[in-house]
């Protein structure tokens, strides 16, 4: 079995999942070829539309779906099987935060049960122990400890998510995927949740995979930011990078269809490239680059042969034509 | 000062409480708000201020156990709140169109485009031939850019995507109605890139009629692309109103001031506390300011007395007590 560098905590290497349709033969291509690697105390910002892929990669990751190829590596172990396949220790390794905290939370048991459950499953401690860990968990997301008595539906919604990081966290986790755990909230309690995470973050050395449709919040919290388009990732770098020097035009499209409420920000958009078109189905994957319907750079290229992913810079990785050998490249994309 | 005759809407300190099993809940404490002809207002908030409510009294399709104990919403010269069967109907088909946050609500899914666009059409027109409402229906969609609108009127909603579903809601909204489009959260379930789109559809639309605008939004960032003017509310007040430039350049009330902070911002600099606590119970509203709770700069008269809309000049009001000294009340 290959070892990963001491630092490299996962690897996803041309991950797909295909799931079944009515019409035989005909598969919705959620995800496509997806690899990227995540190092030990890194937050990965996974960043797409709806129907791109990123939900369906972390549930891969997590095992939630069985790949339909590819291969995941976790601390160098092959974990591209399903969930019933996968030991219970890696499973404790490895912790969700779903986006809505109404729904991810049993509404007929209190904070207290459900902080439980993942040390009842695990067999961690003694009843007497779970009990004090329950505690600590609450303490630890800065939430008083007898909310343990109280029932999700009596608490706040940035209060019920703080509940569902606690039981992320019940288990010791290392690596923590985050599936879009704000979008639910308003600013002012996301901003709240957002500092609650990347505190645990460094007090914990945890490492993240975040999923998020939020550009702007990525570029506050992720080291690298990886975005996808229709099951694949099209371009990869690490934050300062990526938003300094955009070159994938759908990341250009992305970074310029976000409102936002400064001039400075205003400054860093990048030269208007105009949305058009929408993403398309995942079961009528365009031909070639799965973008080109609606890029306004399109070749003819980009219609026939579908672009290979590429390090344009170190850390730069782009999956377009337009960056290849004797095409225009970068900067010179208007 | 803005003449008299171009204003298009003037509400004047609404209240608006809903009965509940229990008690009363007083959601608007006296609301002020003006729209002038053609102008474009936006109003934010977060989740449960009282946006929705606002604009509901204005078409008059708040819920039954809604009561409207004060205040006056003046539409064209005449109140809203006195009107009555034939006018109200005129009122929401010609005067007043709304657009709602979730499209696959908004349309009916058994109906096809073309009949429930020629549905609204025929209500605002009645005594018109079938193919009159037939060409008005195709010429609105060709308006919002929707492509093949013939093809479209036979489709069913489920045909759709959420983006091109929104887009024939406004395409609706604006068949006939030509004076108000209220836009409730239009973009808010929609991606990044199709919110861009359906934004400048709106934009181009109101622009090209003359229409005028409410936007309510929870973003800051859209209402600073799409409006001439923002009212910020926080727990059914009208915290601040401002000229958009000026209210992003110069942003005054703590509130405000605490939403901005909070937003994720694309130059970086990672993310701020938030604002502590949270909206107050309606049932039972905090006297005084109704963010004096949450306000790190609050003073004892906060909590005893309603600050009123002070005038922090150049058209810019804010509701804190610390500008009243030099301010002059507006409201």
């Amino acid at each position: 079995m290959k070892r990963l560098p001491d630092d490299g905590l996962l690897e996803v290497r041309d991950l797909k999942k295909y799931f079944p349709t009515k019409r035989k033969g005909v598969f919705v291509r959620a995800v496509d070829g997806v690899s990227f690697r995540l190092k030990r105390g890194e937050v990965l910002g996974l960043v797409g539309e709806s129907g791109s892929g990123k939900s369906t990669t972390a549930y891969t990751i997590l095992g939630v779906y069985e790949p339909t190829a590819g291969q995941i590596l976790f601390k160098g172990q092959d974990i591209s099987t399903g969930l019933a396949r996968r030991p219970l220790a890696l499973k404790k390794e490895i912790q969700i935060v779903f986006q809505d905290p109404g729904t991810s939370l049993n509404p007929s048991r209190t904070i207290g049960q459900i902080l439980g459950v993942p040390l009842a499953v695990h067999r961690i401690g003694t009843r007497a122990e779970r009990q004090q860990r329950i505690a600590e968990l609450l303490r630890l997301v800065e939430l008083p400890v007898d909310f343990m008595y109280k029932y999700p539906r009596a608490i706040g919604g940035g209060e019920r998510q703080m509940v569902a990081i606690a039981r992320a966290l019940a288990t010791n986790p290392s690596l923590v995927v985050l599936d879009e755990p704000t979008s639910a909230l308003d600013v002012s309690v996301q901003a709240k949740i957002i500092n609650m995470l990347m505190k645990l973050q460094r007090e914990l050395h945890l490492t993240y995979l975040f999923i998020s449709h939020d550009l702007s919040l990525m570029r506050n919290v992720a080291t690298r930011v990886a975005v996808m388009y229709l099951g694949k990732i099209c371009e990869e770098a690490s934050t300062p990078e990526l938003f300094a020097n955009p070159l994938h035009p759908y990341t250009q499209m992305l970074l310029s269809s976000i409102p936002v409420v400064s001039k400075a920000e205003e400054a860093t958009k990048p030269k208007r490239i105009r949305s058009t078109g929408e993403i398309p189905s995942p079961v009528d994957v365009p031909p070639g680059c799965g973008f080109h319907p609606r890029c306004p750079f399109r070749t003819e290229a980009c219609s026939r042969e579908e672009p290979a992913m590429r390090e344009v810079e170190e850390g730069h990785f782009v999956r377009c034509h337009l960056l290849g050998a004797g095409v225009p490249g970068d900067g010179q994309i208007h | 000062m803005k003449m008299e005759d171009s204003t298009l809407v003037e509400i004047k300190n609404l209240t608006v409480w809903y009965r509940v099993y229990g008690g009363l809940l007083r959601v608007l404490d006296g609301v002020n708000l003006s729209v002038a002809r053609g102008q474009k207002v936006g109003i934010v908030g977060e989740t449960g201020c009282g946006k929705t409510t606002t604009v509901k009294a204005i078409l008059r399709i708040l819920p039954k156990n809604a009561v409207v104990p004060e205040g006056t919403i003046m539409f064209q010269g005449r109140n809203v709140l006195k009107m009555r069967g034939r006018e109200l109907q005129e009122l929401r088909g010609q005067g007043i169109a709304m657009v709602f946050q979730d499209p696959t609500a908004a349309l009916n899914p058994v109906f096809t485009i073309g009949q429930q666009i020629m549905e609204v059409i025929k209500y605002a027109r009645p005594g018109g031939k079938a193919k009159e409402w037939r060409e008005m229906a195709v010429r609105a969609l060709k308006e919002a850019a929707l492509p093949d609108p013939e093809r479209l009127m036979e489709n069913y909603p489920f045909q759709l995507s959420g983006g091109m579903r929104q887009r024939v809601c406004i395409a609706m909204a604006l068949a006939t109605a030509r004076t108000l489009l209220i836009a409730d959260e239009p973009t808010t379930n929609l991606d990044v890139t199709i919110q861009d789109q359906v934004l400048r559809l709106v934009r181009r639309l109101v622009e090209e009629k003359g229409t005028s605008l409410i936007l309510i939004t929870h973003s800051l960032g859209v209402a600073r692309e799409m409006t001439d003017l923002v009212y910020v509310m926080y727990a059914g007040t009208m915290v601040e109103v401002a000229q958009t430039d000026e209210l992003f350049d110069n942003p005054l009330h703590p509130y405000t001031l605490g939403l901005l902070q909070s937003i994720p911002k694309l130059t970086g600099g990672g993310v701020t506390q938030g604002i502590a606590g949270r909206i107050p119970d309606y049932a039972n509203p905090p006297p005084g300011c109704r963010f004096a709770p949450r306000c790190d700069q609050a003073m004892p008269i906060c909590s005893e007395r309603k600050p009123a809309l002070f005038d922090a000049g150049g058209g810019h009001q804010v509701a804190c007590w610390r500008f009243a000294a030099g301010g002059e009340a507006v409201a």
